[in-house]
């Protein structure tokens, strides 16, 4: 299955992740406008911390344009509490480890070696994804991407 | 998939402007914008080579540092930003580019102090202006626009506008010379 195209439903979840809370995509989606998933393949792989530390860094720009971002791996929660605190992310990293991959996989970003895509979905308050993009692997796909997207949808 | 960051060139949002602190002729055929966080670690390994790619185009090139302090991974990177600006306001921009970024991450309060005095700046105006709110202000909208245009991490570069796509990183001398050359020739077209 390839990856959720824009326009498509956006499949609800839920999640352990950190903060030591689950996160319900539903419930957050009644808190903000947008949510930002940004699906990465480890935690620890250095690209993706880049990525991750890249979106604390803008966190209040993502806010600003009522959006909140949450990252999503294969690894257990436990990976991510000390993923979070090596590098200072204070947004939630959620584990999609059980079953593993799940989540990934309707959203059509599981590869066959076991990890996720780097790939990144912006789901609005309707749960309807409006967004969709999947980067190489290797490549930190940035958040300009994102950000001229979450500004085009202001209205 | 719908259109993203990786299908089109990354392009500089904000032009190259009198707020910029660049070096080399205003009408060379290229300009070259860094955008850097003094305590990033391939910063200062990339460093060297774009010291000297920039050298050796000489009036051909236009060289242009803009900050990109991430300040997530790097605490104290903001503040030798604003020592980098304290130094330009006394005309010693340069001069503390090269010493924050040959500092291998002694950037603590003290530090960046030892360096001000060793280039002989007037050191009540430069505590003034390392609280200055409006040089935070500039470091922020430089940040936020630098992301905006696709700078993901440090270092990262801009050829007549255009992001670098190195493939190594730190920066490889040989590699950032045969891009400058590429455009120098579409520039002459």
């Amino acid at each position: 299955m390839p990856a959720l195209a824009a326009g498509s439903k956006a499949p609800q979840f839920e999640l352990q992740g950190t903060p030591q809370q689950p996160f319900k995509l539903s419930d957050a989606l009644k808190e903000t406008r947008f949510v930002v998933l940004a699906f990465f393949p480890l935690a620890f792989s250095s690209v993706c911390g880049d990525q991750m530390s890249l979106y604390q860094e803008f966190v209040e720009e993502f806010e600003r344009l009522g959006a909140r971002v949450v990252g999503i791996s294969v690894d257990s929660r436990y990976a991510q509490q000390a993923f979070a605190e090596a590098k200072g992310i204070a947004f939630p990293l959620l584990a999609d480890f059980h079953p593993k991959g799940a989540v990934a996989e309707q959203y059509g970003v599981m590869r066959d070696d076991g990890v996720a895509e780097r790939a990144l979905f912006i789901v609005d308050s309707d749960g309807v994804v409006r967004y969709s993009y999947v980067s190489e692997p290797r490549k930190n796909p940035g958040a300009d991407g994102l950000l001229e997207a979450l500004e085009a949808m202001q209205e | 998939m719908t259109d993203g960051p990786g299908e089109r060139p990354h392009l500089l949002k904000k032009p190259v402007g009198e707020d910029d602190w660049s070096r080399g002729p205003g009408n060379a055929p290229v300009t070259l914008v860094e955008y850097a966080d003094f305590q990033c670690g391939d910063c200062r390994r990339s460093h060297p080579a774009i010291r000297r790619v920039v050298e050796s185009f000489g009036d051909r090139m236009r060289f242009v540092f803009r900050h990109f302090p991430l300040v997530t991974a790097h605490p104290r990177a903001e503040e030798a930003a604003l020592a980098a600006e304290a130094a330009g306001e006394q005309e010693k921009f340069w001069e503390m580019q090269e010493r924050l970024m040959e500092a291998r991450g002694a950037l603590d309060p003290e530090h960046l102090r030892r360096y001000a005095q060793e280039l002989g700046l007037d050191m009540d105006a430069f505590e003034r202006d390392m609280i200055d709110a409006a040089k935070k202000r500039k470091l922020r909208e430089e940040k936020l626009l630098g992301v905006r245009s696709g700078v993901n991490g440090t270092p990262t570069l801009f050829i007549n506008g255009v992001r670098y796509e190195g493939a190594t990183q730190p920066v490889e001398e040989a590699e950032l010379r045969e891009a400058v050359d590429a455009a120098l020739a579409e520039s002459q077209r």
